[in-house]
């Protein structure tokens, strides 16, 4: 109870945690941003909705998630800001992209160039305007793209320059992002562009020879492939172009797939190490919400000793029950009666800042009237804690083979039951009343200046199993 | 009870938190007489050989073995050397086992100063010191499970039970009740009190109680 107390009192100043729930309601917002403009669902064109995340330009802007990436970080930058899941929008762009032949592609280095990466002021494209050599540049490379593809397109009946003139606008974007990335994204570009140097790079002997032969070989097959579709008219058969097709892919696979693997495993390395990460954080968010509090409010309190006691005991038994019980701080499941009266002990010692000492014998299950001689206890207690003044109060339970006895004894100012106010009469009777009707007893033992002691007795059903082996003994 | 006019119990204190062993020292003053330190198994076992105090404070876990370790290798040469083990909170059979060990009792780390040099007096006077906390353990321990029929009971019967006078005189322990009011409250001498204690500890000691081994097994696994 304690401990929830203070999680309530305000924010965790642990950062990550903060940061984290923060983006959380930050995805939420979006969604429901997102659910106000529904009509989008009916124009399935992704590149329009760039422009217009673009063009609106109010609360919550569409940035790149540089986090989240496989290539600009683009798709899981809408996804955040539409409130989807950043592979359905790369696999609606991949789709897009089938469906359009190819012209969904050029669309994503728009994205890439003109949208900025989460935490920067200016877009990658707003810095090329300066970049006069790379734009040069760019252009020469788009227009020897454009050549190629006029020139093929002369040769055959243009079905790649339909799939090609797209990818004029991608190498020319392109071209400016390589000059213009900040540092985190050239290191990506250049993962990207990794096995190509590899070809020139110097690596041991071996994986050279390696690469070049499978260079060589996939060099053979993109020829063979090209040539195939090059020389094809439409009115031959079906077999051709798709031979042509499967020589290209066996090319590309060939050419790329050791990198394409590469790539993925170090994908699936990131988000091991971001997963741990986040197991960590999850620990210190515990730590800090029960440990890390209780050490302040000690320090706080460092001149009543009664209460660091108390706070400390508290704290003592949370871990451990966290740390060897694998119990969450604050989880309530009451299973057996050992359980039932430790938790009359937190109770009583928190809300009423007298200890308790528990010393259990045996252990059972709980039952209805196991349950009930549990309240009846917890009522003791609490009575104890709040009228005789004594320092400490003893909590014992024992579990018999044919009956569970509990006795909660304290050593404070007692009364005379003979004459009892009405008001503690009453708690008497309700713990009296609450025995009987389940077949036990109670007896309350007192004497002015002697303490009082209450003493629980329930016989035990015993099952048809037998009666239940004390399942463990004392606990703290 | 007939040293309490003599000259103060002389006493080690082996616990391997300096921090505690100079509390204690400064707590129990002039109470008691503290000969000497250690915090480790075996510098304790040369320093309790070569001054042989009155009593041992032992704690229950100390790194090479604990406080079962000390008193095993002390016991032999100086059988009149007597142990009280302490501990924070430790599982109950680690208690147990040193107590089965030797020591003649054991108390809790929060135990007043006042009780532990009244604690300390009785061991020198080789009565036995329960706290709460060992008599639910031992009440545990002995708890009526029956005995299975295929293994052997001890040599002496009687060490495989508590009688239901010790069971009661143990309960009123766990209850945080001194020995005075428990003979009071059972109509006996604190003297009688002492004396089932006392059999209590030396049937935890002697039984070689198939049910005592197999409750520590069963504590284990749990």
């Amino acid at each position: 109870m304690r401990e929830r107390g203070v999680q309530e009192q305000g924010e965790p100043t642990w950062p990550a945690a903060r940061s984290r729930r923060r983006s959380g309601r930050h995805d939420w917002r979006a969604q429901a941003d997102w659910h106000a403009q529904a009509d989008w669902h009916e124009h399935a064109d992704w590149p329009a909705r760039v422009r217009r995340l673009r063009d609106r330009g109010d609360g919550g802007p569409l940035r790149r998630d540089p986090d989240d990436r496989l290539g600009g970080g683009v798709a899981a930058g809408i996804g955040a800001r539409a409130g989807f899941r950043p592979n359905t929008v790369r696999i609606a762009w991949v789709v897009a992209t089938l469906f359009t032949s190819g012209s969904a592609v050029p669309f994503y280095f728009v994205g890439w160039l003109l949208i900025p990466a989460r935490g920067e002021e200016t877009s990658i494209g707003s810095r090329a305007r300066h970049d006069s050599r790379g734009i040069a540049l760019a252009i020469a490379l788009a227009s020897l793209l454009g050549v190629f593809l006029a020139l093929s397109g002369a040769l055959n009946d243009g079905s790649i320059a339909v799939y090609g003139w797209p990818q004029v606008i991608s190498v020319f974007c392109l071209t400016l992002i390589c000059r213009n990335a900040g540092e985190t994204e050239q290191a990506v570009i250049r993962r990207l562009v990794q096995p190509l140097e590899s070809l020139w790079s110097s690596g041991d002997g071996r994986s050279r020879r390696g690469t070049q032969l499978r260079f060589i070989g996939s060099g053979a097959l993109l020829i063979a492939g090209l040539s195939t579709l090059l020389s094809l008219r439409v009115k031959i058969a079906l077999l051709a172009p798709l031979a042509g097709f499967v020589l290209l892919a066996a090319g590309l696979v060939l050419l790329f797939g050791p990198w394409w693997l590469r790539i993925v495993r170090d994908l699936m390395l990131e988000r091991q190490a971001r997963a741990r990460a986040e197991e960590r954080a999850d620990m210190a968010a515990q730590v800090h919400d029960s440990v890390l509090q209780t050490l302040a409010l000690i320090q706080r309190r460092a001149d009543d000793p009664a209460a660091v006691v108390q706070l400390a005991r508290a704290q003592e038994r949370e871990l451990r029950s966290w740390l060897f019980e694998g119990r969450a701080p604050g989880e309530t499941d009451v299973t057996s009666l050992a359980e039932g009266v430790r938790r009359i002990q937190q109770d009583v010692e928190a809300r009423h800042g007298v200890p308790v000492e528990v010393v259990t014998v045996g252990d059972c299950p709980l039952d209805e009237h196991v349950s009930a001689l549990l309240a009846a206890a917890g009522e003791a207690t609490v009575n104890a804690a709040k009228w005789s003044g004594a320092s400490v109060i003893s909590l014992f339970a024992e579990v018999e083979p044919d009956k569970v006895a509990v006795a909660v004894r304290d050593r404070g100012k007692g009364f005379d039951p003979e004459a009892v106010p009405a008001d503690r009469k009453g708690v008497a009777e309700s713990i009296r009343g609450r025995m009987t009707r389940h077949g036990g007893e109670a007896t309350v033992q007192s004497a002015p200046g002697e303490g009082t002691k209450v003493t629980l007795t329930l016989p035990r059903t015993v099952k048809p199993g037998g009666p239940v082996p004390p399942m463990s003994g004392q606990r703290r | 009870m007939s040293a309490d006019a003599a000259a103060p119990p002389r006493v080690v204190l082996v616990d391997d938190h300096g921090l505690f062993r100079s509390g204690v020292r400064a707590e129990l003053g002039r109470q008691v007489e503290v000969v000497g330190e250690a915090e480790d198994v075996a510098p304790a076992i040369e320093l309790i050989g070569r001054v042989v105090p009155d009593v041992v404070l032992v704690d229950v876990h100390l790194p090479g073995g604990g406080g079962q370790a000390v008193i095993a290798a002390v016991v032999r040469d100086h059988p009149e050397v007597r142990f009280l083990a302490l501990s924070a909170s430790d599982a109950p059979e680690d208690v147990i086992a040193v107590i089965r060990a030797g020591a003649r009792g054991y108390v809790t780390k929060t135990i007043s100063t006042a009780e532990l040099a009244d604690a300390i007096r009785r061991v020198a006077d080789g009565d036995a010191v329960f706290s709460h906390r060992l008599a639910g353990f031992v009440l545990d321990a002995f708890a009526a499970a029956p005995a299975a029929p295929d293994v052997r009971p001890s040599f002496d019967p009687e060490l495989d039970q508590l009688t239901n006078r010790e069971r009661e005189v143990l309960r009123l322990i766990a209850q945080g009740y001194t020995y005075r009011e428990i003979g009071k409250e059972l109509f006996i001498s604190a003297k009688t009190v002492e004396s089932h204690v006392s059999s209590v500890l030396r049937k935890l000691q002697l039984s070689s109680r198939h049910q005592l081994t197999r409750w520590a097994a069963e504590r284990r696994l749990a």
